[in-house]
């Protein structure tokens, strides 16, 4: 649509150059103002749509992303439970740049110049911008698990950034002899998606009582408690009751050394021979968030509630699981939210449109077993200081089980609803 | 007509007689599924026609002959072709709304559960003469009849379409567009006030006023759906 009323405009300028004189037309074209987006994930997709969608051609949008297709995170989890096959959590780009009239540029950022206002990408490619969107995902800190650095992925896998991760692990997990030993090492507060390990967990033993029933699953834990920690202890205790072992610190579950070589884990002095080892590192702002100099020293990058602006750089905004905002969860729900209240300050900055006050939402849905879904969230209000929680709710044990099986089936209407507003 | 209500009688009679329990449990069942209907339909005493017609008398009625209901042109092609809602016609059609009638507004996506379908289809023969049961309560004249405006509503829906798919979608959430602005007034202050149970939208509407409900009952009320 949008890219038809640029061609069309620039018929009419080609046209009038002829009149007129040219550069003056030229100089109208570039007076677009440019927003760069880079990550095209659950943040940076959604952002450049709105923007893209909401300012009807008045902004040039630039999407910078590696990927052709963007494989969610997000029902990860369910595929590896088979209750989602793998092809169907992959998105592509097409209707953000035929239908949104976006410029998709498949390419990894690799440098921002903030003076000049510039972002250059692996081909070498400088791409201008007057406002910049960061919204990069996470990165993993080096060194955070003893033993294990990310050259180890392909023996123990992480899958907790999307792509082929997830899939690998599946296979890992199939591939389980008889009766034998699956590994978590859970991450260190603040990570992605706080429920996502142990919904995770949920999922592996649903695979293995139906595939190898013998099995068993350790999760060595760092935290002495974690999100929807007496939903999922309860489940795990109905449905796959002795399979599951959780360490958490007061049993050494934060002392762990991983030999990827022998596959064996030490937990606090005890040695395990793991079939499957999941390794979930510590975490951090994607890498490009930290070259644009817009990190801390925990590595995340702070932003103004109000309009998800760097505090070290009012041109650059960061968003999702980059950012450190205040009490969101880094979640898929969280960035989308999140990217909306931006996408309009951004509007309203470049081109003089309405500015609301900004809301900000969440709800996370895990499934724990087939039909038993539970879901936590909660609202937000941007202060000074932060994004912070007004009032939440969350699943309750001894819910029926109609109500856990419609929560599980909204969560269904959920991947479907976020999905689409991603990608148009 | 009198056949298939009275087909519907003596079939829960006839429950009611061979085992107690079960009949209880099936009309307890009935009620249960119909959960799923209430939010655009009511039933019972003084049931008024909301996103969907009453169902009063639904079973052995005539398709799309409610007066004043703006049926889809599918409703209304089918009614011309004669369809009368029995315990069959009904059982079908609620099998998979949109494979029974293509064009059909009734935005649900069907009950899978042959149980399900039969033990509401028993409920809806039941319940239309029996008291109006839980429904959503009156919304105050002067809030009903407040002009929302549709930019707003814009503005605002970025939070609905997170879940309720902006092009009418509706797998495992409901469809928001196309609603008459009535209902969907009624349907938000309706969980603002927890009288709809739903988490999730109790907390998205505890923070929308009188003028942001009507904004956004605006906005979707013109989206088409796909
Ligand atoms: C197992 C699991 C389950 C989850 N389940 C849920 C759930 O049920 N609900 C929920 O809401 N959330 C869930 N999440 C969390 C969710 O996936 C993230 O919070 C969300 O994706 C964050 O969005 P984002 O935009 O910050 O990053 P991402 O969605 O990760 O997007 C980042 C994008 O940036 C690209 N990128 C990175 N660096 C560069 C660069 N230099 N140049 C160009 N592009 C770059 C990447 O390729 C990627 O596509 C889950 C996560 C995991 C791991």
């Amino acid at each position: 649509m949008t890219k038809l009323d640029r061609r069309t405009f620039l018929a009419a300028s080609a046209a009038g150059a002829t009149a007129l004189s040219a550069p003056m037309v030229m100089g109208a074209a570039h007076a677009k103002p440019r927003v760069v987006v880079v990550g095209g994930g659950a943040g940076g997709a959604t952002a450049a749509r709105y923007i893209a969608k909401d300012s009807k051609g008045a902004i040039d949008v630039t999407l910078i992303e590696p990927s052709r297709r963007y494989y969610t995170c997000f029902f990860s989890n369910l595929v590896i439970g088979d209750f989602v096959d793998f092809e169907s959590t992959g998105h592509s780009y097409a209707a953000l740049a035929s239908e949104y009239g976006i410029n998709v540029v498949h390419d990894m950022a690799i440098g921002v110049d903030r003076d000049a206002k510039s972002v250059t990408v692996a081909s070498g490619m400088k791409f201008d911008y007057d406002r910049l969107i960061l919204s990069p995902g996470i990165d993993f800190v080096s060194g955070s698990v003893n033993g294990w650095n990310l050259n180890d992925q392909d023996v123990m896998p992480h899958a907790y950034k999307g792509g082929t991760q997830a899939a690998l692990l599946k296979a890992q997990i199939e591939a389980m002899p008889e009766g034998g030993t699956y590994v978590m090492v859970a991450p260190p507060n603040p990570y992605r998606c706080p429920p996502g390990p142990y919904e995770r967990i949920s999922m592996v033993a649903h695979k293995l009582k139906n595939e190898n029933p013998t099995a068993k699953i350790i999760i060595a834990d760092p935290k002495p408690k974690f999100s929807k920690m007496g939903l999922f202890t309860a489940g795990w205790e109905d449905h796959y009751a002795g399979m599951v072992e959780w360490l958490g610190p007061d049993f050494g579950g934060g002392n762990v050394t991983v030999d990827p070589g022998s596959m064996m884990v030490d937990i606090d002095g005890e040695e395990v021979k793991a079939d499957v080892c999941n390794v979930i590192p510590a975490m951090k702002a994607g890498r490009i968030a930290e070259i644009a100099g817009v990190t801390n020293d925990k590595g995340w990058a702070p932003v103004n509630a109000a309009d998800m602006s760097s505090k070290m750089d009012a041109n650059i905004h960061v968003l999702g699981d980059s950012s450190q905002q205040g009490d969101m969860p880094k979640s898929g729900f969280s960035a989308n939210s999140q990217a909306k209240v931006c996408a309009m300050a951004v509007r309203g900055a470049l081109t003089g449109s309405k500015v609301f006050p900004a809301k900000f939402s969440n709800t996370c849905w895990s499934l724990i077993a087939r039909d038993d879904g539970v879901k936590v969230g909660a609202n937000y209000e941007a202060t000074d200081e932060k994004i912070a929680k007004t009032d939440g709710f969350i699943s309750q044990n001894g819910e029926d089980a109609a109500t856990r099986k419609a929560t599980y089936e909204e969560s269904i209407g959920w991947y479907a609803g976020i999905t689409s507003d991603m990608f148009g | 007509m009198v056949n298939d209500l009275m087909r519907a009688v003596m079939f829960l009679l006839a429950l009611t007689m061979a085992s107690p329990v079960l009949a209880e449990a099936e009309g307890d069942h009935g009620r249960n599924v119909f959960k799923k209907c209430k939010s655009c339909h009511q039933i019972g005493e003084g049931a008024t026609d909301r996103v969907g017609p009453n169902l009063n008398g639904v079973v052995g009625r005539a398709a799309g002959a409610i007066e004043g209901f703006r049926y889809s042109k599918a409703m209304i092609a089918a009614a011309k072709d004669g369809l009368v809602w029995n315990s069959d016609t009904l059982d079908a059609y609620l099998t998979k709304p949109r494979d029974y009638m293509k064009g059909t507004r009734m935005s649900f996506s069907g009950l899978k559960d042959a149980r399900d379908r039969s033990t509401v289809i028993a409920y809806l023969a039941e319940a239309s003469t029996t008291a109006a049961s839980n429904r959503d309560p009156d919304v105050a004249p002067e809030i009903l009849t407040l002009e929302g405006d549709p930019d707003y509503g814009e503005y605002l829906s970025g939070e609905c379409v997170t879940c309720h798919r902006s092009d009418g979608g509706d797998e495992g959430i409901p469809s928001i567009t196309g609603w008459d602005n009535a209902a969907f007034v009624t349907a938000l202050h309706a969980y603002k006030n927890k009288h709809r149970d739903h988490p999730v939208m109790q907390l998205a509407t505890s923070r929308l006023n009188d003028e942001e409900i009507a904004g956004l009952a605006a906005f979707f009320a013109i989206q088409q759906q796909e």
